[in-house]
């Protein structure tokens, strides 16, 4: 899988109603970059757009894959909502991309990947069966069974609690990596803990952070996080 | 359970009522007989209201099933197809502005005397709110669940198969319920008509004849299937939707 590097340009709006002025990012190949940014500021929107569901949306712009191959079919989107569908088992929810297309399910490739997750033995459980975190853990083995080189996460961890979140945070790290992943966020914290690249997205556009180097590497999550915070707020005001 | 409990305590309640205004307004049998009268009645002449119940019962549940596929099938159409959406909605709404009552004597025209009116007459009454509860449910389907379809490039009809039409079972018990509820009135109607048979048939010959405390047992014996048919609806749905539980 060679996951490419992707960029964006252009405005957007719904309905007429203005959603983001002109902007423009990129995201590098391969990296996991954390799109931050207040409530209202067009980016579950600009995710839509890079996943192509883009129904509703008016979007003037360009969205760019730097391989020149199509972006649309490479992605896959994760949401806040685990959409897991209430009436099948964790492992036909696992597999249900590919009882959608009629293809053949991969049971021992969806065993594997619920085992990945942490969820081994659990495979037959329905979801009500199973705590908030353990249905997002089936999510992004749904996600990850798809196998696609861009994944859109749109702030996948925020209604988790801390302990959880964070659990969900270390294990997409590791599940995730070598794939160009977009993350949504409006938590400082998790922009700084998951990003190789930090962008700030405001009514402004969007901007690269940089984080300062002298920011010490044991402490660097919490000062950038505090950094970014500040940032944030300065620029809802 | 406390439900039925409730449910059995208010029918004791108008039970008494009932029987309170007969002896006090000394109200002649062949106005309103009483509970006690009626209940004479339907231990005599259980055999008689036991097979015109049985007419009627079976007209019903006839109506209810072929409602149930046609309806159903209507809604997957409709939602599925933009063709058969844009011709069916408005018959179906033209339908509903029709007194469907007004058409039993063309119906009984038509098909005669026999089961066969009665049946379609139910169906008339059954067939749009089953059609219409569902195909609303299969046109609200959560857009989360459309756009991992968009995503995953599912086949339309698969998920239709596979999400739409389980996200819409909900909606489709709504409307089975009101079904449950309107088929006795059609069967009833068509059989008032015309009809050699049933419950409404048994209703207006006792009626003709003078014999109030028999067509009050008729009635009550309506009374009763059409709550049987709501409970057997309310189980039949429970067992749909524990299966496919909603969001």
């Amino acid at each position: 899988m060679r996951a490419p590097a992707i960029s964006i340009a252009g405005s957007a709006s719904i309905g007429g109603e203005h959603i983001f002025g002109q902007l423009a990012a990129s995201f590098p190949a391969a990296r996991w970059t954390s799109l931050l940014g207040a409530s209202g500021t067009g980016k579950s929107t600009l995710l839509r757009l890079l996943a192509g569901l883009s129904e509703g949306i008016s979007f003037e712009g360009r969205i760019t894959s730097y391989d020149g191959q199509p972006l649309v079919p490479r992605t896959i989107l994760m949401q806040q909502a685990d959409l897991l569908l209430p009436w099948a088992s964790a492992i036909e929810n696992v597999m249900i991309g590919a009882a959608l297309r009629g293809e053949l399910p991969q049971e021992a490739t969806a065993r594997k990947l619920i085992a990945d997750v942490g969820l081994g033995g659990l495979e037959r459980r329905k979801p009500t069966e199973l705590s908030g975190g353990q249905r997002q853990r089936v999510a992004l083995a749904r996600t990850l069974a798809e196998d696609k080189s861009v994944v859109l996460l749109d702030e996948p961890f925020s209604a988790l609690d801390p302990g959880t979140r964070r659990q969900m945070q270390d294990l997409s790290l590791r599940l995730l990596r070598g794939r160009t992943v977009v993350l949504v966020t409006h938590d400082p914290l998790e922009a700084a803990r998951l990003g190789d690249r930090i962008m700030l997205m405001t009514g402004a556009g969007i901007e690269p952070v940089d984080l300062p180097d002298s920011i010490s590497s044991e402490s660097r999550t919490s000062d950038a996080a505090a950094m970014l915070m500040r940032r944030l707020v300065s620029a809802g005001a | 359970m406390r439900g039925s409990l409730k449910g059995l305590a208010a029918g004791g309640v108008l039970l008494i009522v009932w029987q309170v205004l007969v002896s006090a307004f000394a109200i002649p049998p062949f106005i309103l007989p009483g509970p006690f009268a009626v209940a004479g009645t339907i231990g005599a002449d259980w055999q008689l209201l036991g097979w015109h119940a049985m007419v009627t019962l079976v007209e019903i549940l006839t109506s209810l099933v072929l409602a149930g596929l046609f309806g159903t099938a209507t809604a997957i159409a409709m939602a599925a197809w933009q063709p058969v959406r844009s011709l069916t909605l408005p018959v179906l709404l033209l339908s509903q502005a029709i007194p469907i009552f007004a058409l039993a004597p063309i119906l009984t025209l038509w098909l005669g005397y026999g089961f066969w009116s009665k049946v379609v007459m139910a169906l008339l009454i059954v067939y749009f709110p089953i059609t219409s509860s569902f195909y609303d449910g299969l046109t609200h389907t959560p857009r989360g669940w459309l756009d991992l379809g968009r995503q995953v490039q599912a086949k339309p009809a698969l998920l239709m198969l596979r999400i739409r039409i389980p996200a819409a079972l909900p909606s489709l018990a709504s409307g089975l319920r009101l079904a449950a509820v309107y088929a006795p009135i059609g069967a009833v109607i068509g059989e008032w008509v015309g009809a050699s048979q049933g419950l409404g048939y048994l209703m207006l010959f006792a009626n003709g004849r003078a014999k109030i405390d028999l067509m009050f047992a008729a009635l009550v014996v309506l009374l009763a299937v059409t709550l049987a048919l709501r409970a057997a609806t309310e189980l039949l749905c429970r067992s749909l939707l524990k299966r496919y539980p909603p969001a």
